[in-house]
C-alpha cells in the first residue's frame, strides 16, 4: 500500500469524509448520535469529565470560532462562541486496525475564557475565543494560547495516568492517618489509573488592549508572541503576564481621523524579527523589529493598486484583508480579501503574485451582502504542508482549495448529508448563469447563514479541518 | 403619514432631502401599505404602481411618489438591493404653462443620473442606520464601523463633488458658506471605544468654517446649537476636557432655550406622544447604552433633549441607542426620540459630546447667549 504522498495532491483529488463530525465540545460519543466515526466503536477512554450534552440543536455558544492543528498534526484545537476549547488527538494507526486510520477524538475540553463586564464602560466582553495557537512542544505537556477579546490565556494540557498510592500520612481517600495506628513504614508506589487529561491556565495576559483582539502569533523564538487588536499590536514574553511592549499603534490623535484599522497580523516563520500585519484598507505592512523599538514605519508594503473599472462603493470594504499567513517556507504570503485569496512574494510589493477568485459570482451581490452584513465576514485561509494548495472558505457550507502549481481549483461543501463516513466528496459548482445545469446550485439559492470562516490544514499530511458553524468537519485525502 | 421633510432644489422648502436615520426608522416601521411618503427629487418614473398626487404646498411642482423596490444597477457596484420597501421613488413633475402637463422629455433624460443618485442616497441612509444599530451589550466591532463610515464619507464626497451635497447644504445656510471639509462620517469614529475616556469633541470641529446650521437637516431637532464664535472658543484642543464635563449643564440649558422652537409643523403630535416612551426608554437605555455611560463624566445623548423639567436628568441618561435587542425596539427607541438629521445622527454616536447638532439659525442667538453664560460658570469654576 502506498503511503500517501504529501506532495501537491491536485486538489481535485476526492476527499474522504472521514465521517468525524462532531457538534463542537459536547457529544455524546457512545452511542453516537451527533458524531459518527467511521465504523468503529467509540472511543471514551480519553474523556475524563462527565460534561457531555447531546447537541441536537444549535447553540449559538457552539458556533466554532477557531480551528487549529499542533505543530506535529496530533491534537486539533477548536475554541468555540461560548469561550470553551476541545482539542482532538488523533489515534496512532495500529496494525490491527488498519481501517481506523489516524481518526481524531475528543482530547480535552475546557473552558477557557469566561464572559466578563467592564464596569468602566458598561460592555461585556464576550467569551469567544477568538484564535488559538499552539506552542511547539517541549515536554510531555502540550500549551496553547488562547485568546478573546481582551485577554490572552497560556494553557497547559498534560495527562496523568499514574497515582501514588501507598502514602503512610493519609490514607487513600486523602484522610490523615491517625499516627498511633501506624506501625510500619512503607514507600508509596505509581500505580496506573485511567488516563486523565486536565487542563491548567499557567499563564494569564490582560489588560494591554483596549480593542478587540484579532489575532495572536507565536514567534519563532518560542519566548515571544504578538497579540493584535484593531489599533495596535503588543509583544509578550511567555513568562511575563504584567508587561508587554507595544510594537505597533496606529490610533491616530484625533479619532475622528481613522480610517484604517489592523485585521491581522502574524510572525514570520523563521525569521524572528519579522511580521506582518495587514490592515482593512488592502494593504500588507511587513515590519522589521531590529529597526525600531516602535514600528510605525514599514520596511515593506504591499497593495495592490486598484482596479478603476471594478470601482464601486463597496470596493474599499471587499478590499479589507480578513486573514494573512506566510508560507510554511517563509517566502510567500497568502491574503483572504472579501473575494480572493492572493498570493504574494515577499520581495515584490507592487502586486501580489497570484490571484484567486473565491466567489467572485458575489460581485454582483455586494449591495445585498452590505445590507446583510455579510460583507463584513471575516473569512480565513489556510496554506497545505508543502505551500503548494491553499484552501478557505464561503457560503453554503463551500470551501475552495487552489492549487498553485496546476491552477486547478475545486469547491466543495462540508455537510451533514454530503459526509457519511468513507464518503467521497463531490465537487460543487454554483452557476451564475441563466442555465442551471443538475448538480449546480444558483448563486440565489445560496445560504448565507451558512458560512465557513475557518479552516485549518494538517502541517504534513493532507488531513483538514472545516468549521461550519456548529460542526467541525475532518476530511482526509483518500488513499488507496 | 408624515412626509419626509423634503428640500425643493430650487429652494421652495428649506426641508432636508435625506431622510434623517430616525425619520427613515420610522417610516419604516410606519410603512405598511404600498404608497410612500415622497421624496422631493428630480427622478424619473418607474411607471409602477398607482402613484397619488401630491401637491407641494411652497411650490407649483407636483410631487408624485412610488413605492417599490430599488434596483440598483452596476453604477453602485451591486445587482439586487435592499429588500426593504422603504425606498420611494419620487417623480417631479414640472407644471407647463397649462398646468398640467407631464414633461416627458426631461425625465427620460434624467433617468439614469437619478436613479443612481437615489441608489447612492438609498446606500447612504443604509450606511447611517447600521451605523445606528449596534448591539447595546457588547462593544461594536470597530473595523466594521469604520468600513461604514469610509462608505459613508466615500458618498458624501462624491455628492460634493456632483452639487447635490452642495444643494443640501445651501439650504440652511444660504449658500453664504462652504461646504465643510470634514465630511460627517467622522464623526462615528468617535463612539467609544476609548477606554482612556478621551474627550472628543466630535462634531462641531468637523464643521470648522462653516455655520452649524448646514449640518441641521430637521428643524424639529433640539439640541445645543454653537456659533461659530463659540466653537471656536470651546472646540479647542484644549477647552475639550472642561467643555466635556460640563456639557449637561450647558445642553441642558440650551434644551431649555431651543425648546420652544424646537417643534417644528407636524412633529407636535409625534413629540408629545413619544415622550412619556422616552422617558421610559431612557430609563431604560441607561443601564445599557455602551456609548454613553462610557465616559465617566456621564456623556448623554444631546439629540435627545426633551423638553420639561427633568430634562437635565434625562439628558444625563437619555440615549437614542436605548435598549435596541431588536430592531423593534430600535425602532420605537428612535421614534420617541426628537427626530434630527443624519448628521446629528451621526454626532450623537460620538462618546463625547460637544455640541453636536446644530438649531435653526433663529437658535443661534439665544443659544450663544446661553453658550457665553455657560463659559462663564465653567471658566469661573
Amino acid at each position: 500500500m502506498t503511503p500517501p504522498t504529501p506532495a501537491s495532491p491536485s486538489p481535485c483529488t476526492f476527499w474522504l469524509g472521514l465521517g468525524a463530525q462532531i457538534s463542537s465540545g459536547f457529544s455524546r460519543l457512545s452511542p453516537p448520535c451527533c458524531v459518527f466515526f467511521a465504523g468503529s466503536d467509540i472511543d471514551t477512554r480519553k474523556i475524563n469529565n462527565s460534561f457531555l450534552r447531546d447537541h441536537n440543536y444549535a447553540t449559538e455558544a457552539d458556533i466554532i470560532s477557531t480551528v487549529e492543528f499542533n505543530s506535529t498534526g496530533e491534537l486539533l484545537a477548536t475554541g468555540d462562541k461560548g469561550g470553551r476549547v476541545v482539542v482532538f488527538q488523533r489515534e496512532q494507526e495500529s496494525k490491527n486496525q488498519p481501517h481506523r486510520r489516524g481518526e481524531y477524538n475528543v482530547y480535552s475540553t475546557f473552558q477557557s475564557h469566561e464572559p466578563e463586564f467592564d464596569y468602566l464602560k458598561s460592555l461585556e466582553i464576550e467569551e469567544k475565543i477568538n484564535k488559538i495557537r499552539w506552542l511547539p512542544q517541549q515536554n510531555a505537556a502540550y500549551f496553547l494560547l488562547s485568546t478573546n477579546d481582551k485577554t490572552v490565556k497560556l494553557w497547559k494540557i498534560s495527562e496523568r495516568d499514574k497515582r501514588p498510592e501507598g502514602y503512610n500520612l493519609k490514607d487513600e481517600d486523602g484522610r490523615i492517618r491517625d499516627p498511633t495506628t501506624i506501625t510500619a513504614l512503607r514507600v508509596p508506589v505509581l500505580r496506573p489509573m485511567d488516563l486523565m487529561v486536565e487542563a491548567t491556565p499557567r499563564r494569564v495576559f490582560s489588560n494591554a488592549h483596549t480593542y478587540h483582539i484579532n489575532s495572536i502569533s507565536v514567534n519563532s523564538d518560542y519566548e515571544t508572541y504578538m497579540s493584535t487588536d484593531d489599533l495596535r499590536i503588543n509583544l509578550w514574553h511567555l513568562e511575563i503576564t504584567n508587561r508587554s511592549f507595544n510594537i505597533v499603534d496606529i490610533k491616530p490623535a484625533n479619532m475622528e481621523e481613522l480610517t484604517e484599522v489592523i485585521t491581522a497580523a502574524e510572525f514570520h516563520p523563521n525569521q524572528c524579527n519579522t511580521f506582518v500585519y495587514s490592515s482593512s484598507k488592502g494593504s500588507i505592512r511587513l515590519c522589521d523589529m531590529r529597526a525600531a523599538a516602535l514600528c510605525d514605519n514599514h520596511s515593506k508594503f504591499f497593495e495592490e493598486p486598484e482596479d478603476p473599472s471594478n470601482r464601486s462603493f463597496f470596493s474599499e470594504i471587499i478590499s479589507s484583508i480578513s486573514d494573512v499567513k506566510f508560507s510554511h517556507s517563509g517566502r510567500y504570503l497568502m491574503t483572504r480579501d472579501y473575494l480572493t485569496v492572493k498570493v504574494w512574494d515577499l520581495n515584490m510589493e507592487s502586486k501580489p503574485l497570484e490571484t484567486y477568485q473565491v466567489h467572485d459570482y458575489l460581485r454582483s451581490k455586494l449591495c445585498s451582502l452590505y445590507e446583510n452584513d455579510c460583507i463584513f465576514d471575516k473569512f480565513e485561509c489556510v496554506w497545505n504542508g508543502t505551500d503548494s494548495v491553499l484552501m478557505t472558505g464561503s457560503y453554503n457550507n463551500f470551501f475552495r482549495m487552489f492549487d498553485r502549481n496546476t491552477k486547478r481549483d475545486v469547491t466543495l461543501e462540508a455537510s451533514r448529508e454530503n459526509s457519511k463516513p468513507r464518503a467521497i466528496l463531490k465537487p460543487r459548482k454554483v452557476c451564475v448563469g441563466g442555465k442551471r445545469r443538475k448538480d449546480e446550485i444558483s448563486v440565489d439559492s445560496l445560504d448565507f447563514s451558512k458560512k465557513i470562516l475557518h479552516t485549518a490544514w494538517h502541517p504534513s499530511e493532507n488531513i483538514i479541518a472545516v468549521a461550519a458553524t456548529n460542526n467541525l468537519y475532518i476530511f482526509q485525502d483518500k488513499v488507496n | 403619514m408624515k412626509p419626509w421633510p423634503a428640500v425643493c432644489p430650487s429652494n421652495c422648502s428649506v426641508r432636508p432631502l435625506a431622510p434623517s436615520p430616525a425619520q427613515l426608522a420610522a417610516w419604516l416601521q410606519s410603512q405598511h401599505t404600498e404608497l410612500s411618503t415622497f421624496t422631493h427629487c428630480n427622478l424619473a418614473p418607474s411607471g409602477r404602481g398607482a402613484a397619488p398626487l401630491i401637491q407641494h404646498p411652497a411650490s407649483k411642482h407636483a410631487y408624485v411618489a412610488h413605492h417599490q423596490r430599488t434596483e440598483v444597477t452596476r453604477v453602485l457596484g451591486c445587482h439586487s438591493c435592499c429588500r426593504i420597501d422603504m425606498f420611494s421613488k419620487g417623480t417631479k413633475r414640472k407644471f407647463s404653462d397649462d398646468g398640467d402637463e407631464i414633461s416627458d422629455e426631461s425625465l427620460a433624460g434624467a433617468q439614469v443620473s437619478s436613479s443612481y443618485s437615489l441608489q447612492r442616497q438609498s446606500l447612504l441612509d443604509m450606511s447611517l442606520i447600521k451605523l445606528q444599530l449596534c448591539h447595546m451589550l457588547v462593544e461594536p466591532n470597530l473595523c466594521r464601523s469604520v468600513l461604514i463610515a469610509n462608505t459613508v464619507r466615500q458618498i458624501q464626497e462624491e455628492m460634493t463633488h456632483d452639487g447635490t451635497w452642495q444643494v443640501v447644504t445651501e439650504t440652511f445656510c444660504g449658500g453664504s458658506q462652504s461646504p465643510s471639509e470634514r465630511l460627517v462620517a467622522t464623526e462615528v469614529l468617535c463612539r467609544s471605544r476609548e477606554q482612556d475616556a478621551e474627550p472628543k469633541l466630535f462634531s462641531v470641529l468637523s464643521y470648522e468654517g462653516c455655520r452649524e446650521e448646514e449640518v441641521v437637516t430637521d428643524e424639529t431637532l433640539c439640541s445645543v446649537s454653537v456659533s461659530d464664535t463659540a466653537s471656536d472658543v470651546c472646540l479647542s484642543e484644549s477647552a475639550r476636557h472642561c467643555w466635556e464635563r460640563d456639557e449637561f449643564v450647558e445642553v441642558d440649558r440650551d434644551d431649555e432655550a431651543c425648546e420652544s422652537s424646537r417643534l417644528g409643523p407636524g412633529d407636535d403630535d409625534d413629540d408629545d406622544d413619544n415622550d412619556d416612551d422616552e422617558v421610559d426608554e431612557e430609563e431604560e437605555s441607561s443601564r445599557v447604552d455602551p456609548k454613553t455611560m462610557g465616559q465617566v463624566f456621564g456623556t448623554f445623548e444631546i439629540k435627545n433633549s426633551a423638553p420639561g423639567p427633568d430634562s437635565a436628568l434625562e439628558e444625563l441618561f437619555s440615549d437614542v441607542d436605548a435598549s435596541y435587542y431588536d430592531l423593534d425596539t430600535m425602532l420605537t427607541g428612535i421614534q420617541s426620540a426628537p427626530k434630527m438629521g443624519p448628521y446629528d445622527l451621526l454626532d450623537s454616536l460620538a462618546p463625547s459630546h460637544g455640541p453636536p447638532s446644530i438649531g435653526s439659525p433663529s437658535n443661534c442667538r439665544s443659544d450663544l447667549n446661553e453658550l457665553d453664560h455657560i463659559m462663564e460658570i465653567i471658566v469661573g469654576s
